[in-house]
């Protein structure tokens, strides 16, 4: 992982505040991590309304794909991008240009960094994070990812609710 | 929303010793960890089942992968070596094989100090051949040799900065550089000094290996190794690390560094080679680690007091050639342990007797207090004459130069009290 640092609480805020997310670059194959990401968050009670030009149309996940983030007919607060660094930049652009369809966060994934695209973002009053996964960082917060030996960094005395951020529907 | 706990950041290593990896138990509320003595684990439904399967989903499915107190003993051993993931196995050799087994193809090598246990040298020269991955042993107390030793084939560079049976440490931050300058991963066994001592992943090592029959479980009771990744190193670099960056045929092409990222080597330690050959640590020996770990920063201070008594005055007693350890005024070590290890430089050392292999059977059969055993890190002094036991099978050349020559001693100095450890080797000594 890359130096970047972010605050617990912020990638916390973010998962509280979202409902819907944008997933760009969402794959039907399912061995592809974007398959993967996008499976867990809906179990964890988030829509994730898949982007991808080559699949426009299809259906994923009981979800409809759109070609591209203008084209999602309702409102979602965060853009989870599964591109390279460099069509990111392109994607966090568009999403600024459309931000009243409720958009407050831009997500690049792991390996995904673009500083330039990150700062007009922000100026645009997004929240940007990058070079991290959703899914993994809501499982590092709620415990799961302890569970295969991952430094969550968490510590508490506190007796844990039983997790679920919320039920599907 | 679940409540989600402090930041661990600010959080001091005693605090971490004792708490990393373990909240309550959130059905019952049993603060210690629970010992889940179970083989296995109910899925929700079928989805939930593959999912697991599949590495879709985190969750437990079959104790030879994951287990609920194993996994704090992974968490806490992370944390304690700032890492950012970590797989438990069942003993110090297991967590080598894991770690060899997710870095190497048949054919690649690898390049090791020669100051290391003795157990890992018969480890990578012999057994490790069969498997065709080969280590060249270096005197790794003039770090250049690694350069030297590095060809194509390599792919890390292992070494001990404590080494057993102390006395020596090796420079780790030039062992660091050349690694960065190969492209391949520095890998450090820490268990002579435990994370109390020392911390190779801050001086920049990739992945830190530990037997926690040592100093972590601490008590002599536990058989159990562990395997902690740092999560900075890249590891598209050269295509050299398929088995990282190349997609997986036993997880249907599932690409482990892509998917897993920073604890993707660890993923894969766990996913394939713990899954696929089965060292397991078992739930009982995690919890009694664990329970060790809690207070290893109070042994570990004691050990390292009680060392330096002991090593200064067998320094001083007339029978005594020589005493190895780098925390006397006479070590050319001395330097090196305070960089690298400035709250102590172990327990565990070696001395010289004047009158040779016949004295050095003498005082292990003669001391009362110490125990005559091959083992190190225990509550327990113990003692052992490497010649007439361990190193035994070697001829004398191949002793002296394991530092296991005929006059040699070794103790792992215990937590009893200091003034009856000096009167037992009194008497011994004679």
């Amino acid at each position: 992982m890359s130096d970047l640092e972010y605050d617990d609480e912020l990638i916390a805020g973010i998962l509280e505040r979202t409902e819907t997310i944008a997933m760009v670059g969402a794959s039907s194959n399912w061995v592809r991590p974007s398959h993967f990401a996008m499976k867990y968050l809906q179990s964890k009670g988030y829509r994730v309304i898949p982007v991808n030009p080559r699949e426009a149309g299809s259906q994923l996940l009981g979800e409809t794909v759109y070609a591209d983030l203008a084209a999602i007919p309702d409102q979602f607060q965060m853009v989870d991008i599964f591109r390279n660094s460099k069509a990111a930049g392109g994607i966090a652009d568009e999403a600024a240009a459309i931000k009243d369809k409720g958009i407050e966060f831009i997500w690049m994934q792991l390996g995904v960094r673009n500083d330039e695209a990150a700062s007009r973002a922000e100026v645009a009053g997004l929240n940007v994070i990058m070079d991290r996964c959703p899914k993994i960082e809501y499982g590092r917060l709620y415990g799961e990812l302890s569970w295969s030996g991952v430094n969550s960094r968490i510590i508490s005395a506190k007796r844990p609710r039983i997790m679920q951020r919320r039920r599907n529907g | 929303m679940a409540d989600r706990g402090k930041h661990q950041t600010g959080f001091g290593f005693e605090t971490r010793a004792i708490h990393a990896g373990a909240r309550p138990e959130p059905v019952t509320g049993a603060r210690n960890t629970p010992i889940y003595q179970t083989s296995s684990y109910v899925f929700e439904d079928a989805e939930h089942a593959a999912d697991l399967f599949n590495l879709s989903r985190f969750g437990f499915i079959y104790s030879r992968l994951t287990n609920p107190t194993v996994s704090v003993l992974e968490e806490r051993v992370a944390s304690l070596e700032n890492g950012r993931a970590a797989v438990a196995a069942a003993s110090g050799h297991a967590a080598q094989f894991l770690t060899f087994f997710t870095l190497l193809e048949p054919g690649d090598e690898f390049v090791a100090s020669r100051n290391l246990y003795g157990g890992s040298m018969t480890q990578f020269g012999l057994s490790f051949k069969k498997l065709g991955w080969t280590c060249h042993f270096v005197d790794g107390t003039d770090p250049e040799n690694f350069r030297r030793a590095i060809t194509p084939k390599t792919k890390a560079l292992f070494l001990e900065v404590l080494a057993n049976p102390g006395g020596i440490i090796i420079d780790l931050e030039k062992v660091v550089e050349i690694g960065k300058d190969a492209g391949i991963p520095v890998i450090v066994d820490n268990t002579m000094a435990s994370p109390y001592l020392h911390q190779p992943l801050e001086w920049g090592a990739d992945i830190v290996i530990h037997s926690t029959t040592k100093y972590l479980s601490g008590h002599g009771t536990s058989m159990g190794g562990v395997v902690v990744e740092s999560g900075k190193f890249d590891w598209t670099q050269g295509g050299k690390f398929p088995s990282m960056t190349e997609p997986e045929p036993s997880y249907h092409g599932l690409t482990f560094y892509e998917t897993f990222g920073d604890f993707g080597f660890t993923t894969k330690a766990r996913a394939v080679a713990l899954r696929d050959f089965g060292p397991v640590q078992s739930p009982m020996n995690a919890f009694m680690t664990i329970t060790g770990i809690e207070t290893l920063h109070l042994r570990m201070e004691r050990h390292v007091a009680n060392a330096q008594v002991v090593a200064e005055y067998l320094e001083g007693h007339e029978k005594v050639a020589w005493v190895s350890y780098a925390g006397l005024q006479s070590s050319p070590y001395r330097e090196l342990a305070q960089k690298y290890l400035p709250k102590g430089p172990g327990a565990v050392f070696n001395f010289g007797l004047k009158g040779g292999y016949e004295a050095g059977v003498h005082v292990v059969e003669t001391v009362e207090l110490f125990s005559h055993l091959a083992n190190v890190g225990d509550t327990r002094s113990l003692i052992i004459h490497p010649a007439s036991t361990t190193h035994r099978q070697l001829s004398p050349e191949q002793q002296i130069a394991a530092g296991a020559g005929p006059d040699v001693i070794r103790l792992s100095v215990g937590l009893e009290s200091v003034e009856d450890l000096l009167r037992d080797l009194d008497q011994a000594l004679g």
